[in-house]
């Protein structure tokens, strides 16, 4: 253990006293604001206006954040802002999946808005002191850690003390420690920060840190994407810290309490009887998917470049499960049955500058096993455990890393890079040593680890420039969207899948809707408009979930068992009406599934025309790099030469027989890239927009969110003034 | 050791004593779905009668803030002041014993103090002891796995 600190050792720098107010039907109707920089706290109001129109979660993080910064407004500017929002849902302990907190902020990597979702303490902590949402703004002058007690209705900055840790699985635990006010309370803390990593990449990410009872100290969860760790580091802001000791049931003051348990309890039984027999999320979390993704060829492989691989099975499911502590209720908030959150105890460290040390592993989930794991070639789970852990301590998100990393592997393979170049690094495929040291250098700010840590839309062009490699063939292995690395699933398969990755509005993360297998595999939206309808109906809906405080796990992680028999068994109509009653018995306001899918694209367009606000939100903004629509290289198309040859002579009409590879994978590409230019049309079309991908004044008119200053940015765009 | 209620199903007649003095005695009235035990009839004069057997402990396991623990003679209880009501405790429990009531905010269940013995006219009920089986300890290893050594 390291230095033990307690609150009494830092500086105090500013106190304010707002009080707690008690929420009433799942809301505060007030929002916390926190400048670092000018040291101003305050509480807001929440209307009735924004709490109709932008429900809560997401859509007051959006809405806060549009307030908060100007149309120029770059992520490392002072009016930058962190939002970190609950939702009327967020904090109830009796429907699995109900603590989490979604993250705004200016991203970094994109320049647009970027949402995460996370789970941990903090936000339900937050909430319960009478708060909807939190914003953080300015740059502080010294190292700050923000302080709120939601006991004591407190609000205090401090100066980061001297000597202090800085990667989270350390300074969590000792401001866990310090701000804890005995033994008992341990729980009570929530800490949310980054780590030396998010110092030096614009890839950083947050922790949520969440006490654990049984393991006697700290697991983190991660709002993971778009580089909202490293707007915190920008900020100087070391962490923030809530408190909030005494959670009880009905903290939300519910309408109908006796509701919220009867449906909460409904899917508790569900997931206790059916969860071994489906996806096994108590045992295996999100790492069931390992095999899955294999066999269907979809699982990232060689920077995605392949689907799967005969090592595949060294990475499946039963390995994982092996290998995570298990029968414990590691659950990222209280009730939450479905327990994905696993974790690897007593894990030995064998780099890094925690080499030799003993540690716990918070995953890996399905995106890091495959992110760090198969798409980098490396079949070792100690491997992927270590890039896991460090990807986390050092607040950098796997994901994106891992991504990047399989980028760079590639370029290796291809002699863009060598030895030289990487300052002595050797990326040979499944060199997880190799990965590691990456990190270690971008955590200590290394030439070469801070340039990779830029990511990939980045390093495509640098290395074009700098080393004259093929300019178009990094751009078409690069995956990115709008400068966001692309999420784990091979989606060149998949037309509906790619627009479920780049037809949105954060970049290619695939919260927004996951449609491999209903296209792909089981063809059931074959035409344009079929799919268009799909890219309409799951972004919408999943948004949802956002605008709550949920998560979208228990929504399809596990199903009623006649879930089949329904006409749209995707769609879990069960489920969908569990939520709308908790809704319902929560806010004690009426709920349609109609009404539902109009909450989510009031705020979904919302942030389309956010994006169109800062400059983005164009169509062009909107294609994927090819190598997540087909195959670049020429041993690519031939790994799957009979479904690229059959679709050329059934859907192309051009006869394979006679033509070289490089011929076919011409004209592939060709045809591809038209079906998804028919894609975009079908799928702006069906949400209202132009064919230039902006929200019609009309549109936002029909949908409720007409407001003057978003009708004035479309207007200005569609009259192309902006 | 493990105390626990012992129930004999063939000499129950349904008479509802045992649930009155139990709701009573923690409840403060007479109201069977607030009872720790319960009594279901099962047609042709015969009965079911369930309480937690103190043994199997899945609760214990599966609550989120160690709400659950078993104390020096082998019981199961619950600290209220510890307890979000989140309910996992009742969905696990494979008899039903975990017991809740809609709207109040925490479980209950059985505690094995006997009130109901003393008052049950058919001697169906009685505070039996048994020994720790491999399910009764099963709890404490599962949370052994991840306790210990980290930095
Ligand atoms: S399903 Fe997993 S991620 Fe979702 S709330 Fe439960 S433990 Fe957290
Ligand atoms: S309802 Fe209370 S006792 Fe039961 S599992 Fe939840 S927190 Fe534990
Ligand atoms: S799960 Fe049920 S039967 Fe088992 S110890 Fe708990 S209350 Fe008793």
């Amino acid at each position: 253990m390291s230095q033990t600190f307690s609150k009494q050792d830092f500086k105090l720098i500013k106190e304010v006293k707002l009080g707690n107010k008690p929420i009433h039907r799942g809301y505060a109707m007030r929002t916390l604001y926190v400048n670092v920089g000018s040291q101003e706290i305050k509480d807001k109001p929440v209307s009735e206006d924004m709490k109709q129109r932008f429900i809560g979660g997401k859509g007051f993080g959006l809405k806060l954040l549009w307030d908060g910064t100007k149309p120029a407004t770059k992520w490392n500017d002072p009016e930058n802002e962190i939002v970190i929002a609950m939702g009327p849902v967020c904090g109830n302990t009796n429907y699995p999946g109900s603590g989490k907190s979604l993250v705004v902020s200016l991203s970094p990597m994109t320049g647009v808005p970027i949402d995460s979702n996370v789970g941990g303490f903090f936000g339900p902590y937050l909430k319960f002191g009478g708060w909807d949402a939190l914003e953080l703004q300015g740059k502080a002058a010294v190292e700050t850690i923000v302080f709120i007690d939601s006991n004591e209705g407190i609000v205090q900055l401090y100066e980061s003390p001297a000597g202090i840790e800085q990667d989270t699985h350390l300074l969590a635990e000792q401001l866990t420690h310090a701000f804890a006010v005995d033994e008992k309370d341990l729980q009570s803390i929530a800490v949310v920060s980054a780590g030396r990593g998010a110092d030096h990449s614009p890839m950083g990410l947050l922790n949520f840190s969440l006490y654990d009872k049984r393991r006697q100290g700290i697991r983190v969860k991660q709002a993971g994407r778009g580089g909202i760790g490293t707007v915190l580091r920008n900020k100087k802001i070391r962490a923030v810290v809530g408190r909030f000791g005494g959670v009880s049931q009905n903290l939300n003051d519910a309408a109908d309490p006796a509701a919220v348990q009867r449906v909460g309890l409904k899917l508790h039984r569900e997931i206790v009887v059916n969860d071994d027999k489906q996806c096994k999320m108590r045992k295996q979390g999100t790492a069931h998917l390992m095999e899955v993704m294999n066999d269907y060829d979809l699982l990232p492989t060689k920077n995605h470049k392949y689907g799967q691989d005969p090592k595949g099975p060294e990475l499946a499911s039963w390995v994982w499960e092996k290998l995570f502590s298990q029968n414990l209720p590691d659950g990222c908030w209280f009730g939450c049955t479905m327990a994905c959150a696993h974790a690897v105890d007593h894990f030995l460290l064998e780099t890094g500058p925690y080499k030799g040390t003993k540690v716990c592993v918070d995953g890996p989930e399905y995106e890091t096993a495959a992110g760090v794991g198969s798409n980098l070639y490396v079949y070792d789970p100690h491997g992927i455990l270590e890039l896991n852990f460090y990807c986390d301590t050092y607040g950098i998100d796997t994901i994106s890393f891992g991504t990047t990393t399989g980028f760079l592997m590639e370029c290796w393979e291809h002699g863009i890079l060598n030895l030289e170049r990487t300052d002595g690094i050797d990326l040979t495929w499944g060199n997880w040593q190799g990965a590691a040291q990456i990190l270690h250098d971008m955590a200590d700010g290394k030439r070469f680890g801070v340039l990779a840590g830029r990511g990939v839309k980045f390093l495509a062009d640098y290395f074009a420039k700098e080393y004259g490699a093929d300019a178009q063939f990094l751009k078409d292995i690069a995956l990115h969207g709008k400068g966001l690395e692309q999420s784990e699933y091979i989606s060149k398969e998949s037309l509906a899948q790619q627009g479920g990755y780049y037809l949105t509005n954060k970049g290619p993360q695939h919260d927004e809707a996951w449609l491999i297998f209903m296209d792909m595999v089981n063809n059931r939206i074959p035409t344009f408009e079929n799919k268009a309808e799909a890219l309409h109906y799951f972004p919408m809906f999943r948004t949802w979930f956002g605008l709550q405080g949920l998560c979208k796990l228990p929504w399809n992680d596990v199903e009623p068992a006649d879930n089949a028999k329904h006409a749209e068994p995707n769609k879990v109509p069960e489920h969908v009406d569990n939520y709308r009653e908790l809704y319902e018995a929560i806010t004690g306001q009426a709920l349609s599934w109609e009404g539902m899918i109009r909450m989510s694209e009031k705020v979904y367009n919302f942030q389309r025309c956010f994006n169109v606000r800062q400059g983005g939100g164009r169509r062009q903004d909107d294609y994927p790099p090819y190598r997540a629509m087909g195959p670049v290289l020429e041993d690519e198309y031939e790994a799957r030469a009979e479904r690229y040859d059959k679709q050329m002579q059934e859907k192309i009409g051009v006869d394979p027989a006679g033509k070289s590879t490089a011929e076919k994978v011409k004209i592939t590409r060709q045809f591809r890239f038209k079906q998804y230019d028919s894609l975009i049309d079908a799928v702006f079309k069906r949400r209202g927009w132009t064919q230039d991908g902006c929200p019609t004044p009309e549109h936002l008119k029909n949908i409720g969110m007409d407001l003057p200053e978003v009708l004035a940015v479309v207007e200005a765009r569609i009259a192309g003034q902006a | 050791m493990i105390k626990y209620l012992k129930l004999h199903d063939d000499k129950c007649v349904g008479c509802m004593t045992c649930t009155a003095t139990c709701s009573r005695l923690y409840a403060k009235l007479d109201n069977p779905a607030k009872s720790r035990l319960q009594v279901n009839p099962l047609g042709a004069g015969k009965f079911h009668l369930i309480a937690c057997d103190q043994e199997c402990r899945k609760c214990v396991a599966e609550c989120p803030t160690q709400a659950i623990s078993v104390n020096s003679q082998g019981v199961v209880l619950i600290n209220k002041s510890l307890c979000v009501g989140c309910l996992a405790c009742v969905a696990v429990c494979p008899i039903d014993a975990m017991r809740f009531f809609p709207g109040e905010s925490t479980p209950y269940k059985c505690v094995a103090c006997g009130a109901c013995v003393k008052t049950c006219p058919k001697d169906a009920l009685e505070i039996g002891s048994k020994e720790d089986g491999p399910a009764s300890q099963q709890y404490q290893e599962f949370a052994a796995v991840a306790q210990g050594a980290r930095t």
